[in-house]
């Protein structure tokens, strides 16, 4: 472990929170359609998009009306989406597929179109052998945007679900997504894209290069559109990587610098929505009180796997290397990791995208030691509520919130309420099953692909061997397809490829399908029920608060929502991580 | 419904446009015009010849020659490659072949895993092999750093740490009649600093420095 490293952490902590309060004031203010700066440019191309999508956006929906426009939306997206990618090859006309790449299997394109839609960006494939410049834009990227936007929208309806107070209406899905895309996403993409271009991620067109190396032999790189498809990837929690290797590959994530940036963008949205959360209720307080729960086990994890992956692992030991920080190199577990990150750039990255839906990886994580691999699968286990994805986060950590006060409430012996509002049986019902649905889903197809041999086909037991880690891997996989999450232990496999073109490559259907139904499931499942507990709350009056109504904005409550998202987590999933990174992290054993 | 049908087809078809269309290419134009060299990714001529990205790493090696056939060694279709000793050396590549930057993967070595140790030990005894005999004091695994030893994540990782260009300087010094001076004022000139002081580690460019070496004293091939 070095300073450098230390500080890393702490001024990505400060940059973060110094960002996030003003964005959190700003997207307060779009979506309660208050006046913001922006107005002036983006108010008519507002207006334009309402008339061209034939919406009245003045007009309010109650939680199911808003629930049936986003599902058909949702749709709508899936569609276009199978379709640019299945005919990938008859888009070559635009001059956007330079490698004249064909189509991926129906299996492989299935879970894929899946995982862009449910904000997952699960890859089976690599992006630089698979995709063209046309799929990766106009497939892809818009998806991106999309699922972002439809993220971010249902913690906003289950917010004015929380502050209304009469009435059903939890606003319009139609402008809360047009504002979304217009007045968050593309201002803050273009930001981040020239950010990056400006310190080397590349934007162009032009085919692959082919090199004449300075030692005689031939290499091709590959380019393309990265930059613009970057931005929205960490800004919309998205995490498909233009490239195979993600943010690990030196167009996507070039130096030091922009690693910074990349995890500043990653956390910028949710970290905001806290804020934005607090505005909107009109008491700051409550938002500082999730952002603190959030932020003292985001610290938790990042110092865990700093630690874990500064101390080197069982392997680099076994062969005699020296893990220590010496001069000129800071040591640790440097497998599957890249030198201008070092340690703490690389083991903050993966915390930074695991705890949020991102699942970007700037560094390998089935090659993290144990201890630091148990971090992400931590941080799945905890269902995204630490900062989460856009908007997902938000509304996961609520129904959280409202289980901590029904929790609470029982243990004082009070009705519980929250903001004044009554929670009652009805809520508490959806709550849970809003909170049980991603890790029932999680562990479920975990047991199916372990427990076939269909599910064991993705591993690869040449790399992986017979011990714990093929189970950790196929667990990971689920568990990140459940979250939406979408990093991987990048040696369980969907797709087979035998050539640097895909000619000739097939799916594993089984791992396709079932992880494409899992992305689906445990994104819209939980999405409804939030929808439908802002609806519930939006009927409720609002009774003034007494003396013996238990606060939810101090530490006392904080303590007790960390100990509630633990508890929930551990009793979940720990049976299940005491198999793999838990046995692996405490054992020097080495597996055949 | 019906409503709701048409909106969404709309919406889907608006949303390609916007951002699938329009938001890619006027990232394009802006980075085109203010940075260009970023753009299309810092390209390096020598002689009007593309040799290479320079953040992008590559395999200085040879080509295998069998003795027998004289023809070049192949492994599942790719020339087999030794390090060429005239030029620093990039780090451990998990792509088949090495430093493959059309297709990267990483090379997924699980930590407790025997697999990884193999991988280890044979980058190790490479390393040793290549560097120990010009080495003050010979190698040991215990004085190879992490990165040379370690896959890198990218497979085409174009830096490698100070620790480990310091020692392939005194291999690059004596092969190439230079002063040992002279590679490390090399080494400092291509250093590629922390991002804002702080942020990251400090890694020598390793195309740079090699394109340098040749400026120096060309290779003798």
């Amino acid at each position: 472990m070095t300073f450098t490293g230390w500080l890393t952490i702490v001024v990505f902590v400060v940059v973060l929170t110094a960002l996030a309060w003003p964005l959190g004031r700003y997207m307060a203010a779009v979506y309660t359609g208050e006046h913001t700066f922006m107005d002036r440019i983006l108010r008519r191309p507002e207006r334009w998009l309402y008339r061209i999508l034939r919406v009245d956006a003045t007009r309010g929906q109650d939680w199911k009306a808003y629930a049936k426009s986003l599902i058909i939306f949702s749709l709508a997206g899936w569609l276009l989406l199978y379709v640019i990618l299945r005919t990938q090859g008859l888009w070559s006309f635009t001059g956007l597929n330079p490698e004249g790449f064909h189509s991926a299997p129906w299996n492989v394109t299935f879970n894929t179109t899946s995982s862009f839609l449910t904000n997952t960006n699960w890859q089976y494939y690599g992006g630089e052998t698979t995709m063209s410049y046309f799929s990766q834009m106009a497939g892809l990227t818009v998806q991106n945007f999309a699922s972002a936007a439809v993220g971010i929208v249902v913690a906003v309806a289950l917010v004015r679900g929380l502050v209304s107070r009469s009435g059903k209406s939890i606003g319009n899905f139609w402008q809360d997504l047009i504002r979304t895309v217009l007045y968050l996403l593309l201002p803050l993409s273009i930001i981040i894209g020239i950010v990056l271009v400006s310190q080397g991620s590349i934007q162009t067109f032009e085919a692959y290069l082919t090199v004449h190396g300075v030692s005689g032999l031939t290499q091709t790189i590959a380019t393309g559109p990265v930059a613009s498809q970057e931005a929205i990837k960490l800004l919309g929690t998205n995490g498909g990587g233009f490239f195979n290797v993600n943010s690990a590959h030196p167009f996507e994530n070039p130096n030091g610098f922009t690693n910074l940036v990349e995890m500043l963008a990653v956390l910028l949205i949710p970290a905001a929505m806290v804020f934005m959360y607090g505005r909107m209720v009109g008491k700051p307080r409550q938002g500082y009180a999730i952002f603190a729960t959030m932020m003292v086990m985001f610290l938790g994890a990042a110092v865990v796997a700093y630690v874990a992956e500064a101390h080197g692992s069982p392997a680099q030991h076994a062969a005699g290397l020296h893990t220590g920080v010496i001069a000129g190199s800071s040591g640790g577990n440097l497998e599957g990791k890249e030198q201008r990150f070092g340690i703490a750039g690389s083991a903050l990255f993966n915390v930074v995208t695991t705890v949020t839906s991102c699942g970007a990886v700037n560094s390998a994580l089935e090659s993290f030691t144990g201890i630091g691999g148990a971090v992400p699968f931590a941080n799945l286990s905890a269902s995204e509520v630490i900062f989460g994805g856009v908007g997902t986060g938000l509304y996961s950590i609520l129904l959280y919130v409202l289980l901590a006060v029904f929790l609470g409430g029982l243990m004082v012996g009070r009705t519980p309420e929250y903001l004044g509002k009554k929670i009652e049986a009805r809520e508490i019902k959806l709550v849970s099953l809003g909170i049980l649905i991603t890790p029932l889903a999680a562990l479920f197809a975990t047991a199916l692909a372990t427990a076939s041999a269909a599910g064991r086909a993705s591993i690869d037991t040449a790399v992986a061997g017979h011990g714990p880690q093929g189970f950790s891997e196929t667990f990971y996989a689920y568990l990140s397809q459940a979250n939406n999450n979408g990093s991987a232990f990048a040696d369980y496999t969907g797709l087979i490829q035998p050539n640097a073109g895909n000619l000739g490559s097939h799916g594993i259907t089984f791992a396709d399908l079932l992880g494409g139904f899992e992305m689906m499931f445990a994104r819209y499942a939980p999405m409804l029920f939030a929808l439908a507990v802002a609806g519930s709350l939006a009927g409720k009056r609002v009774s003034p608060a007494g003396l013996g109504t238990m606060r939810t904005d101090n530490a006392t409550f904080v303590v007790l929502l960390i100990g509630v998202i633990v508890l929930v987590g551990a009793l979940t999933f720990f049976p299940a991580l005491l198999l793999g990174p838990i046995v692996q992290g405490l054992t020097g054993h080495l597996y055949s | 419904m019906k409503r709701d049908i048409i909106s969404s087809a709309i919406g889907i078809v608006v949303l390609t446009l916007l951002c699938g269309i329009v938001y890619p290419l006027f990232i394009a134009g802006v980075s085109q015009v203010a940075f260009p060299g970023n753009a299309n990714g810092q390209q390096i001529f020598v002689d009007a010849k593309l040799v290479g990205s320079k953040i992008i790493g590559q395999n200085f090696g040879d080509p295998v020659i069998n003795k027998k056939t004289g023809k070049v060694e192949m492994s599942h279709g790719n020339p087999v490659t030794t390090p060429d000793p005239h030029y620093f050396q990039t780090r451990p590549s998990g792509t088949t072949p090495a430093d493959n930057a059309a297709g990267s993967s990483f090379a997924n070595y699980g930590p407790n895993s025997t697999v990884t140790l193999a991988a280890i030990k044979s980058n190790i005894q490479t390393y040793i092999a290549l560097n120990g005999r010009y080495y003050p004091g010979g190698l040991t695994a215990a004085k190879v750093p992490v990165d040379a030893a370690d896959t890198s994540a990218s497979g085409i990782d174009p830096e490698i740490s100070i620790a480990n260009a310091d020692i392939q300087a005194y291999r690059i010094a004596a092969i190439r009649h230079l002063s040992l001076s002279t590679v490390h004022r090399l080494i400092s000139k291509y250093t590629l600093g922390r991002g804002l002081g702080f942020s990251g580690e400090p890694g020598v460019d390793v195309l740079e420095i090699n394109l340098a070496l040749n400026r120096l004293s060309p290779s003798t091939r």
